[in-house]
């Protein structure tokens, strides 16, 4: 289902805690033809303190899951409402499921280090039974985690009876076997493994690979490769350290397995490139087999070039035919077989060209945006500042912004399109390109694998949006 | 049972019910180990209607105690009743084989393939057949993964209806979505084959094995490799060229270094299994090109198997391997001397002795390494004197090597090389050696040092421990640095034993005892501990007169440690 006007996308469901006292669809239920989304506040605080904020989101393959991950650690699992005859309004509302504390704060005593407790990444892991399994990382280190139900709990002891008291010894005559009684859902969290001690640098990413047994961490300079149930051996498959630290010239800043071919994964650089290695060549991925860079236009050439063509963040399409890459102000897709220019540009925020002294000044040009694909390849998301994330439909061509906001869209209500305006003559509904806030940026969003359905990350809350139901 | 004595007899069985559910894993884990002697006590009919369904459910538990349960249910089979009830086990080994882990899935079907054997004819089609089915056709990987390991031991005991189900799932499973399962039956594949009648191999099995060979995961199709060897040792020779040749030839030549590395991994068994018509027409050229390979894993894995093929063709290929990478070298270093014998004298001087000597001198230490702790194979055939000229440079070069790691090694080597060498060659040319690791400035390399001395000792006996080695380690008594004061200590506590009572008690002791007034503590305390160490070794006498004063002069010392340990010496040897 492609997302063919996205012009009028709805925005269609309260905050959770107002959500019984507002009338389902308000007034803007007249405008037929037209798709709406859902949007829910999950995360509903009116302060947020540095721990709050949201540093990652990713459905799992099958989209009954959402998982966020936040700078304090603690990983939010969120499960799909599901379908009801009497209340198919409420279906797509997701409610927390499960809530841990993945990464604590640690100190590397070695290098007089603080290690922080930010997730910097989660990966879903196919459904390989009744349990799900998610890997979650910080800079250091990747934890495996297995989230699993328990409706049953062991009741009758021997040595105890019913209220706890200890029976008397002599009093036992028989044995007494515990039986399993119904007991409320209950939804536990365990580490299942963790993957320490492989990186020199900070990991930005990790892939599960299509074989279902391996995945990679990357840092700044390496690649590894790991086997999901061996913890204390990785492999190194890309270094990109020069013998002369002072000769770095470059680093990785982001690396993903395709999703099909098992022995392909590709890797981005700080200088706007990116890699495609096959590991069936080699057991060391050091030489590439495919190199993707635009050649730089001299006219734009500038001091800030380097800066913005640094890749934040790179995707394979769900087919496997297209890579994404995001840098700075743009979002581009390549075509696997065609390696001297990207097949399409999309530009994020072009109008932040002339701003990007201010920009370099208060550190937003060095932002990590990523970017998504929806299910069937055709849209492509990503975010910017002022809380606006936009949408780009590959087919037609159309692209729109939006805005993650409680301020400036109501709950259950349609979204608005927003424009930025450059100079002076601003209309009506448009913001001028000054008065943005670079505060508010949108840098982490997901989209459902198969719906309509995007979460995205405004710093402490987290929006989910949905395509109009009905 | 009567009321009045119950509570003895059952109060333990009751704790170990009751630690089934306690919070700490070590009970539970110890319960669960003895859950054979709570069967035994709830009797047979109990275990069956409670026991059984408790644990069913408690598939949550950690994995240590899952694999222990799942290691118990094995040999449950009397405890239910015998093998008439022994289909009572299943439900929970069924739950088993679901969960995550690996290891407990393999030991849940572990235990359900020895349960099967226990099962009636008719019971294996009522109770165990649907139970492989119901795995094969699960919802989740994990229950179809643990399903491929169950076809082999029901099929041969089932009528000839249920054997065409049979090859149907495993069919199913071969062609499976996820890479789990596919794995799964890739690696079952060649046990599901000895099972099989042969025409099935030949119908169904080739198929499958083609198949699976050139699946589109590298991770399926170097598994298919491994099934290789066992569906080629099943067929007659005359079709091993038609059905199982082309795929082996596919494989040797894969796009993927990691299938490339399983034929060359697989090649002593593969060559076995196909007999020595097709390995010399088809197999020693394919083994070539995997010893000239581009990557350097499969090379190293081709050099590994260079032992027991046909050397003529070999030598050539192996002198090349000299101008490859350091791994494949060290690789075919800690192979290479083991081609000796199967050479002969002639041919070992003729075309490895070259070889030995330019590895002896490679940059690579690891390469030197591996020559060296393999001497003793080329002893036997030739000598260790051909070699010796070379071997003392290289030795000597490694013995002051930068990297301690290597200084380690090769002292490791040490007690061999001078067994193979003898004493002469020894006191000529490395007892210098020796002596200057004791003072080392990594601890390790004196701690490894002076344990070299004791083996040499036991080779080379006392009398030559008395005339070489002890006065140069009593020597280091009076050493300025304390440490090299303290190996002194550490030799006698080594060498004592080896240099029997007499040396110990004239020789050794006095140094001992004269270093009890040493000014650094630590030494003083190495004291005590090295008398505590010799004194069984001393005779009663010297132990009285001579180690007793010494000891409680030290326990009544002003440093804690010393008293401590003179302490610990005093309680331990018998001075009363």
């Amino acid at each position: 289902m492609a997302l063919r006007d996205t012009s009028s996308l709805h925005q269609l469901k309260s905050p959770k805690r107002d959500l019984d006292t507002q009338p389902p669809d308000s007034s803007m239920e007249e405008e037929s033809d037209t798709r709406k989304i859902n949007n829910s506040f999950l995360r509903d605080h009116n302060y947020a303190t540095e721990a709050d904020i949201i540093s990652t989101v990713e459905f799992n393959s099958s989209g009954e899951l959402l998982a966020t991950g936040d700078k304090g650690g603690r990983v939010v699992v969120f499960q799909r409402e599901q379908e009801s005859k009497s209340q198919s309004q409420r279906r797509g509302e997701y409610n927390v499921y499960s809530t841990f504390q993945s990464h604590e704060p640690e100190f590397d005593y070695l290098k007089s280090l603080e290690i922080e407790e930010k997730i910097n990444k989660i990966k879903w892991l196919p459904q390989q039974n009744a349990a799900y399994f998610l890997l979650s990382t910080n800079d250091k280190t990747v934890k495996l985690w297995k989230i699993s139900e328990r409706d049953k709990r062991p009741e009758g002891y021997n040595l105890k009876d019913e209220d706890g008291r200890i029976r008397d010894p002599s009093t036992i005559t028989s044995l007494r076997v515990p039986v399993l009684q119904p007991m409320d859902l209950m939804v536990e969290a365990t580490a299942r493994r963790v993957f320490s001690n492989a990186h020199t640098y900070h990991i930005n990413s990790i892939s599960v690979n299509s074989d279902h047994q391996t995945y990679i961490s990357t840092d700044d300079l390496q690649v590894n490769l790991w086997n999901l149930e061996i913890t204390n051996r990785s492999f190194n498959i890309v270094d990109i350290k020069p013998a002369n630290m002072e000769e770095l010239t470059e680093v990785i800043t982001s690396a993903e397995f395709h999703p099909q071919q098992c022995h392909t994964f590709a890797y981005s650089s700080s200088k706007g490139s990116i890699r495609l290695c096959d590991m069936r060549q080699a057991a060391l991925c050091d030489r590439h087999c495919k190199y993707f860079e635009e050649p730089e236009d001299p006219s734009t050439r500038s001091f800030f070039s380097e800066i913005i063509s640094s890749i934040s963040d790179v995707k394979f399409s769900h087919n496997g035919r297209y890579l994404m890459t995001r840098d700075y102000l743009t979002v581009k897709v390549w075509d696997l077989q065609m390696e001297n220019k990207p097949l399409e540009t999309y530009q994020v925020h072009d109008y932040l060209r002339g701003k990007l002294c201010s920009l370099y000044e208060n550190d937003c040009i060095f932002d990590k945006f990523e970017c998504v694909w929806n299910g069937s390849d055709s849209v492509i998301m990503t975010g910017s500042y002022n809380n606006f994330f936009r949408m780009f439909d590959r087919n037609t061509k159309r692209d729109v912004t939006l805005e993650a906001s409680r301020e400036n869209s109501k709950p259950r209500a349609i979204l608005k399109p927003r424009k930025v305006c450059i100079g002076g003559k601003r209309r009506k509904d448009e913001i001028s390109v000054d008065s943005l806030d670079f505060s508010k940026k949108i840098l982490h969003t997901t989209w459902h694998p198969h719906e309509n359905i995007i979460a995205v990350a405004a710093t402490n809350n987290l929006y989910i949006f949905q395509d109009k139901v009905n | 049972m009567a009321g009045a004595d119950g509570d003895d007899s059952l109060y333990p069985i009751a704790v170990l019910i009751d630690e089934l559910r306690n919070e700490d894993v070590q009970l539970r884990l110890n319960s669960i180990k003895k859950l054979s002697t709570i069967a035994l006590a709830l009797g047979v009919e109990r275990t069956r209607t409670e026991l059984l369904p408790f644990l069913t459910d408690t598939i949550y538990d950690e994995d240590e105690v899952l694999l222990a349960l799942a290691e118990q249910l094995g040999n449950f089979t009397m405890l239910v009743g015998g093998p008439e009830y022994v289909h009572c086990l299943l439900p929970p080994l069924e739950s088993l084989a679901t969960v995550e882990e690996t290891v407990v899935r393999d030991k849940a079907v572990e235990s359900l393939r020895k349960i099967s054997q226990e099962h009636s004819p008719v019971d294996l089609e009522v109770h165990f057949e649907p139970l492989v089915k119901r795995l094969a056709s699960g919802d989740w990987f994990t229950s179809r993964t643990s399903a491929c390991g169950l076809f082999s031991v029901c099929y041969p005991r089932v009528s000839s209806t249920v054997k065409a189900e049979i090859r149907q799932h495993f069919r199913t499973l071969c062609s499976d979505d996820t890479p789990m399962v596919r794995r799964a039956a890739a690696s079952k594949l060649g046990e599901f084959a000895k099972v099989l009648e042969l025409d099935y191999v030949k119908s169904d099995i080739i198929s499958l094995f083609t198949a699976l060979a050139s699946d589109e995961q590298d991770s399926v199709r170097l598994l298919a490799v491994e099934a290789c060897v066992s569906i080629a040792t099943l067929l007659p020779q005359e079709d091993l060229e038609t059905l199982v040749m082309p795929t082996l030839r596919q494989a040797a030549e894969d796009k993927s270094w990691r299938v490339r590395y399983m034929v060359a991994d697989k090649f002593s068994e593969l060559q076995k299994a196909v007999g020595p018509e097709i390995t010399k027409n088809d197999l020693v050229p394919a083994f070539q090109n995997l010893l000239k390979d581009c990557e350097a894993e499969v090379r190293a894995a081709a050099a590994n198997k260079v032992k027991g093929k046909r050397l003529n063709i070999m030598l050539p290929f192996i002198r090349l391997i000299q101008y490859t990478n350091q791994h494949v070298k060290s690789a075919l270093a800690s192979v290479i001397m083991g081609l000796s014998t199967i050479l002969g004298k002639d041919n070992t001087i003729e075309h490895l002795l070259p070889l030995f000597l330019a590895q002896l001198k490679d940059e690579c230490p690891e390469v030197r390494l591996n020559i060296i702790s393999n001497l003793d194979c080329v002893n036997e055939v030739i000598g260790i004197r051909q070699l010796s000229q070379s071997l003392l440079p290289a030795i000597v070069e490694l013995a002051e090597d930068a990297k301690w790691r290597v200084r380690l090694a090769i002292i490791e080597y040490m007690p061999l090389l001078a067994g193979q060498l003898g004493v002469e060659f020894f006191d000529e040319k490395l007892n210098t050696l020796c002596m200057a690791w004791l003072i080392d400035h990594v601890y390790a390399i004196r701690e490894a040092a002076t344990c070299n001395l004791m083996k040499l000792v036991e080779k080379f006996g006392a009398e030559w421990a008395q005339n070489t080695i002890v006065p140069k380690v009593l020597g280091m008594a009076n050493d300025p640095n304390y440490l090299h004061r303290m190996t002194t200590l550490f030799c006698i506590n080594a060498l004592s034993e080896a240099c029997g009572q007499e040396i110990t008690t004239k020789q050794m002791l006095p140094v001992v005892l004269k270093m009890s007034n040493d000014q650094v503590a630590n030494v003083r305390f190495n004291v005590a501990k090295s008398l505590q160490k010799i004194g069984p070794v001393l005779d009663n006498n010297a132990l009285q007169t001579e180690v007793k004063p010494v000891l409680e002069k030290l326990a009544s010392d002003q440093d804690m440690d010393v008293k401590y340990f003179a302490q610990e010496a005093i309680s331990v040897l018998p001075l009363a």
